[in-house]
């Protein structure tokens, strides 16, 4: 493949760039901290000394007017892309959200309506060359309005219904779209929480989305066990919801 | 508040909100509370990211995988902002021609012998076990199999890069700020947070070792094969029965390798090691001395013919026991320390046997007991190793504990010795300042580099008179 990958510099896109240059993929990286940008892709540049140093370009969520500039330096370094995976979102909780209200405006706006954006840039490239994959990660908490993730849930839910036509839309013309749902992960991000029983490592998600990637699956979870969970979540009446704290 | 905002799911922006911590990491220890790998918990709480640079400012201590037995990686006070460096794991720059390796100083030793063992290189210097960070190796200036001719970690590193107490970043090399980087090196992260780690790897002949091992009957006998081995193997070191007494006193088994030529060596790499995770905490009445004179006793008797040799994989001669992940457990949920110690060559063999005779004496052993003799002292200022015999021993943890240890530093000051201290829980200070006459000069670097004592751990507390 030739992969770029928004978000690779942290946490799972950390992962899944070393895994896809580890089995010999082309990998370019796009985010919004250049330093961040310079180290990560030094570092995946050094593990694979035989194989060509991997490129970056800043590309900010919250700057859509950089867009189409980031994948322009995307299709140069690696020759016209034909895999794009989305790591990056932003996250907080819902108390905060629901105190900060510029905050609230952030992040709807970048997991919803700037990542679609982003979507379209590249579905426009990819169907122009004939297909290619989509991997963007959206969320579990997207599946039921859930107490503790509200407002955060809503904006992946979004995600998840665009990630969802635009797989039944385009398919047919070779666009793999892969919505990715992790569930609990031992990430930065959830550093400080008890993780449950099945939480899962940045790796073995990794490991999860190229191999779903591979079968040009449309929808993953990963851990694995988080299907089963959120399919019980899925059936649970409102009164039950309404009651409960998950 | 636990909040964070970042374009990037998985971290934290550390200007716009507090971090997040670290509960998830291999170790058996409840909320709120860290420990060593010894399993004795003090109260306080680790934060991790990958923007680790970042997060070390206004922290007191900083730690990588937690495989220091004792203190030395835990807070002095359960508020105190501790950072772990284990998501700072990216390597910044690897000259294949050269053997040179620049990462950030959460990568661990596994990772690094991944990448570079491929290419015809391993690191100068290993301890024996591969899951500790580079940071954490240079702290401790770790030591390996072959400290008597290529001594410690610290002498083949090129330059660090540190975060300092007063918040400023700074790099240090043996030859720029070189008292910084020598207080650096063995300092125990006291001098600055390790952000990142330059240094030379050694060149090998193959990816396989060539190992002789060889049943020793007692420790003259062992003391006389050291002297034998050292100057034809690059690489040795000995298990020790430390519960029998009289003739078959300081018993074992002596390992000497050395990398195997390409002709010796098998034709394929040697495959990844099967790893095991120890499943629960054996209850504490397991480890007990009969128990641990069958095993030692059974171990050595194994070992037939008298004399074995052959081609082993990196990872069978220099960690045999990462092959059982949390082995800790083994001990039980009471914890358990390691007391290493290394009597000078000028104390004679007569000290190293006295020193065994005290041990089987005052009881408490369990069958991980090590001997290695080491070669001259490093440069690092509280480097532990000194031109002499290294003898570690595991202990159970018992309410007898602190008066063995006791005793033993009684012993170690007397012989001239000293003590390890990324091993150490139960020194008081009064023994370690005997025991350490190069402590003046690494306060004076103190006093120069952090005058406040800001970089502070439950260790430097205990050893050291930094306030808590």
């Amino acid at each position: 493949l030739k992969a770029v990958v928004l978000g690779g510099t942290s946490g799972m896109g950390r992962s899944i760039a070393r895994r896809l240059a580890a089995r010999g993929d082309a990998v370019f990286l796009l985010g919004n901290e250049p330093e961040e940008l310079k180290r990560s892709a030094a570092d995946l540049s050094a593990r694979h000394p035989e194989r060509a140093s991997v490129g970056h370009a800043p590309c900010d969520l919250e700057q859509p007017q950089g867009f189409a500039a980031a994948l322009d330096a995307a299709d140069t370094a690696l020759g016209r892309f034909d895999t794009v995976i989305i790591t990056a979102a932003m996250f907080a909780s819902q108390a905060e959200l629901e105190h900060n209200r510029e905050l609230m405006r952030r992040l709807v706006t970048v997991n919803y309506a700037h990542t679609v954006l982003f979507c379209e840039f590249v579905r426009e490239r990819l169907l122009a060359r004939g297909g290619g994959h989509l991997t963007v990660f959206s969320s579990v908490a997207g599946d039921r309005g859930r107490k503790p993730v509200g407002i955060y849930g809503s904006s992946k839910a979004g995600l998840s219904v665009y990630l969802e036509a635009l797989d039944h839309r385009y398919h047919a013309q070779g666009l793999n779209v892969l919505c990715v749902k992790p569930g609990f992960v031992k990430t930065a991000m959830t550093a400080g929480l008890k993780p449950p029983p099945f939480a899962g490592e940045p790796d073995q998600v990794a490991a999860d989305v190229l191999a779903a990637m591979d079968r040009k699956r449309p929808l993953l979870y990963t851990p694995r066990m988080w299907a089963l969970v959120m399919f019980v979540i899925r059936l649970l009446p409102r009164f039950v919801m309404r009651k409960i704290g998950f | 508040m636990i909040a964070k905002t970042s374009l990037e799911p998985e971290s934290a922006d550390l200007e716009a909100a507090p971090e997040r911590l670290v509960s998830a990491l291999p170790r058996a220890e409840a909320p709120g509370q860290l420990s060593g790998w010894g399993r004795i918990p003090a109260p306080g709480r680790e934060l991790t990211n990958e923007r680790f640079e970042a997060l070390t400012r206004g922290a007191t201590l900083a730690r990588g995988l937690g495989r220091s037995y004792g203190d030395s990686s835990l807070p002095a006070l359960p508020s105190d902002k501790v950072v772990s460096s284990v998501l700072a794991d990216r390597v910044l720059g690897f000259d294949t021609q050269a053997g040179v390796l620049r990462a950030e100083a959460g990568l661990s030793l596994a990772a690094v012998n991944r990448l570079v063992v491929p290419q015809g290189w391993f690191p100068p210097v290993t301890p024996g076990t591969k899951f500790v960070t580079l940071g954490g190796m240079v702290a401790s200036d770790v030591h390996g199999k072959n400290h008597h001719i290529a001594g410690c970690f610290g002498g083949h590193v090129r330059e660090l890069r540190l975060r300092l107490a007063d918040d400023s970043l700074i790099s240090c090399s043996p030859s720029q700020h070189a008292d910084l980087f020598w207080a650096s090196v063995g300092g125990m992260g006291l001098l600055g947070h390790i952000l990142e780690v330059e240094f030379q790897l050694s060149r090998i002949a193959s990816p396989w070792i060539w190992m002789e091992s060889e049943r020793i009957g007692n420790i003259d006998e062992y003391l006389a094969a050291f002297a034998r081995t050292a100057t034809e193997w690059p690489m040795t070191m000995g298990w020790i029965d430390c519960v029998s007494g009289g003739s078959a006193l300081g018993r074992g088994i002596l390992m000497a390798g050395r990398w195997a030529t390409p002709e010796e060596a098998h034709r394929q790499p040697p495959r990844p090691p099967r790893e095991r995770k120890f499943p629960f905490d054996l209850p504490n009445w397991v480890c007990n001395p009969l128990t641990v004179r069958a095993f030692n006793t059974a171990y050595y008797y194994r070992h037939v013919p008298r004399k074995k040799r052959g081609v082993v994989s990196p990872d069978i001669f220099f960690y045999p026991l990462d092959a059982i992940l949390e082995w800790n457990r083994g001990y039980g949920s009471r914890g358990f320390t390691q007391y290493q110690c290394v009597l000078p060559r000028a104390a004679g063999a007569g000290a190293v046997r006295e020193f065994l005779v005290e041990v089987t004496r005052l009881g408490g052993a369990s069958p991980a007991c090590v001997i290695k003799d080491c070669g001259p002292e490093g440069q690092g200022l509280l480097s532990f190793p000194l031109e002499g015999t290294s003898i570690a021993i595991d202990m159970a943890v018992t309410s007898d504990t602190q008066r063995i240890v006791d005793r033993l530093n009684d012993f170690v000051v007397a012989a001239g010795g000293r003590i390890y201290l990324t091993k150490d829980r139960f020194t008081r200070a009064e023994h370690y300042r005997a025991m350490e006459p190069r402590l003046p000069r690494f306060q004076a670097a103190r006093d120069k580099w952090d005058p406040a004592r800001r970089l502070r751990s439950a260790q430097s507390v205990r050893l050291l008179g930094d306030r808590a």
